[in-house]
């Protein structure tokens, strides 16, 4: 029998081009932050838990558990340092991982990392690695390109739906507005309609400023045993539910382009283990690496029919103060995409909000929250439910 | 993705000049690129897929034109590509050429086309494979 599991602390570096912070330091900086907030001591750690995407194209390093363990101060203690990859959901498998090995019984407090470190590549490299999630033989050698394909996804969006270019453009004023709010936020500064509209064409009908940037960061959660949270903190937040599932990994794999079913199944799962509907979710992060992303997201996981995703922004139901307020840490799109950070700073973001220490961007009343972490072109994807104990 | 030994790309020759698909033996259904096993029928198709040249006509179930490309796609910007539906049943995902970028639309019947489709700088491999072009308009 599975045991519950809560989150006890939590830990965050700023997003952004951060030059002067290497790959460790900013894993070092996070891990050391979720510590100090849990109250726990570093010898109660059972195992360490990374999720990363391509540290050997981003940095040349790979070994990545061991360098973790090593630079967040563990290597005398000889704890077990595994490190997770599924592309940009690199973090939420982290997590999940992390929390099997609690419920499990295995170990009792794990602490989960996410990190990328992208900017110290130059050139195409930081696009081209992410393009890695893709199918290499038959989506990327024949040209298309990550934004290409999330781009494919809108035309046939706007075509069966009549979604139109502005509210996919609403969707980034809407997370840049969030992001304003955010501390950690890489762009903390709102935008116009005009300037999203009007931003250089990257794949049509995508232009730049409908897409996640390049980012550095970090993100670390510490897990316990639930009958044990409230000797470490008086606001655990326990995790209800966790679904994950998997897809083709070419989009034209697919009989539907136009939903993520990756994303349909880890929510079912997490809705069945958690006993609740999407009607029951009071806050969540979504996965907007792009802003049809968002708008795929919020119908697959029945915060809206299908279809309907265009419609939701334009009635302002996904806002701080919508019915559903989606992103309110500014999402991917203004918080910033270090990929194998973004899975664990979403789970950061809904322990904040459930916590009541989201500050400015605090959403009334938030008790359940959920996450949600695509890998690439919805060929994997992670959805955590959390509510505060 | 170009670098790399030549055998990566040297085995693909077969589907990527010719569309040389494979056929389940015991569904009849139609993949491409070819698999080892039907995902549907999964052990009763062991040993019976067979190889079956595809048509390369289709319609267009998507598209979009890419501005940021990457390195050795950059002298092709802006280009189309689209998945495309083959009329055997699988889909690939392709460039589509020879009509202006305007005159794409969904549901538009394509005929696949043997290209050049990226090289690998100025003394590396020339790649091949298919690229579409419309059979309505030019």
């Amino acid at each position: 029998m599975m045991r519950d599991v809560a989150i006890i602390g939590i830990g965050l570096t700023k997003f952004g081009e951060l030059w002067d912070k290497s790959f460790r330091n900013l894993i070092a900086e996070a891990g050391s932050k979720a510590l100090l907030d849990s109250g726990i001591s570093g010898s109660e750690l059972d195992a360490l838990y990374v999720g990363s995407m391509s540290t050997g194209r981003f940095i040349g390093q790979e070994h990545v558990g061991a360098l973790v363990a090593d630079w967040s101060g563990f290597a005398h203690m000889h704890i077990p340092a595994i490190r997770v990859e599924s592309a940009c959901a690199s973090g939420g498998l982290a997590v999940r991982q992390g929390y099997f090995s609690v419920a499990s019984g295995m170990n009792d407090i794990v602490v989960v990392g996410g990190v990328e470190k992208m900017t110290d590549v130059v050139g195409d490299e930081a696009t081209d690695t992410l393009a890695t999630g893709l199918d290499q033989e038959w989506e990327a050698f024949f040209g298309a390109t990550f934004p290409g394909l999330y781009a494919m996804i809108a035309t046939r969006h706007m075509h069966d739906y009549g979604t139109t270019r502005e509210q996919l453009a609403k969707v980034a004023v809407k997370n840049h507005a969030n992001g304003a709010l955010n501390p950690y936020a890489q762009f903390k500064r709102a935008i116009p309609l005009e300037k999203v509209l009007c931003s250089p064409m990257t794949a049509y009908p995508l232009g730049m400023l409908d897409c996640s940037p390049v980012s550095d960061g970090a993100a670390a959660i510490v897990l316990c045993a639930a009958d044990k949270a409230k000797k470490y903190t008086d606001k655990p937040v326990k995790i209800l539910g966790t679904g994950q599932a998997s897809d083709t990994l070419s989009l034209h794999g697919r009989d539907n382009i136009c939903t993520f079913e990756s994303t349909v199944f880890a929510g079912k799962n997490a809705y069945k283990q958690a006993k609740l509907t999407p009607n029951d979710i009071d806050v969540a992060e979504v996965h907007d690496c792009f802003t049809i992303a968002e708008i795929l997201a919020i119908e697959d996981l029945g915060f809206v029919k299908k279809g309907e995703g265009g419609k939701a922004i334009d009635d302002k139901i996904t806002t701080l103060d919508g019915k559903i307020p989606i992103n309110p840490s500014g999402g991917l799109k203004a918080k910033g995409h270090p990929v194998g950070a973004t899975g664990v700073a979403q789970i950061a973001e809904i322990v904040m909000q459930l916590r009541g220490e989201a500050g400015d961007r605090q959403i009334k009343d938030a008790k359940i929250g959920l996450t949600h972490n695509v890998g690439a072109v919805g060929a994997s994807c992670v959805v955590h439910i959390l509510e505060g104990m | 993705m170009t670098d790399g030994a030549v055998p990566r790309f040297w085995r693909e020759i077969p589907q990527r000049y010719n569309l040389i698909g494979n056929q389940c033996g015991s569904c009849n259904k139609v993949y491409f690129p070819p698999r080892e096993s039907c995902p549907y029928c999964r052990r009763k198709s062991m040993g019976k897929m067979k190889n079956l040249k595809l048509k390369g006509q289709g319609e267009v179930l998507t598209y979009t034109i890419i501005y940021n490309a990457p390195e050795h796609f950059e002298g092709q910007t802006p280009y189309a590509m689209a998945i495309i539906k083959l009329d055997e049943g699988p889909k690939v995902t392709a460039q589509i050429v020879d009509c202006d970028l305007d005159k794409i639309k969904i549901g538009m019947r394509v005929q696949s086309t043997f290209r050049k489709i990226q090289e690998d700088g100025y003394i590396g491999a020339i790649y091949y494979g298919y690229k579409f072009k419309s059979v309505e308009v030019k």
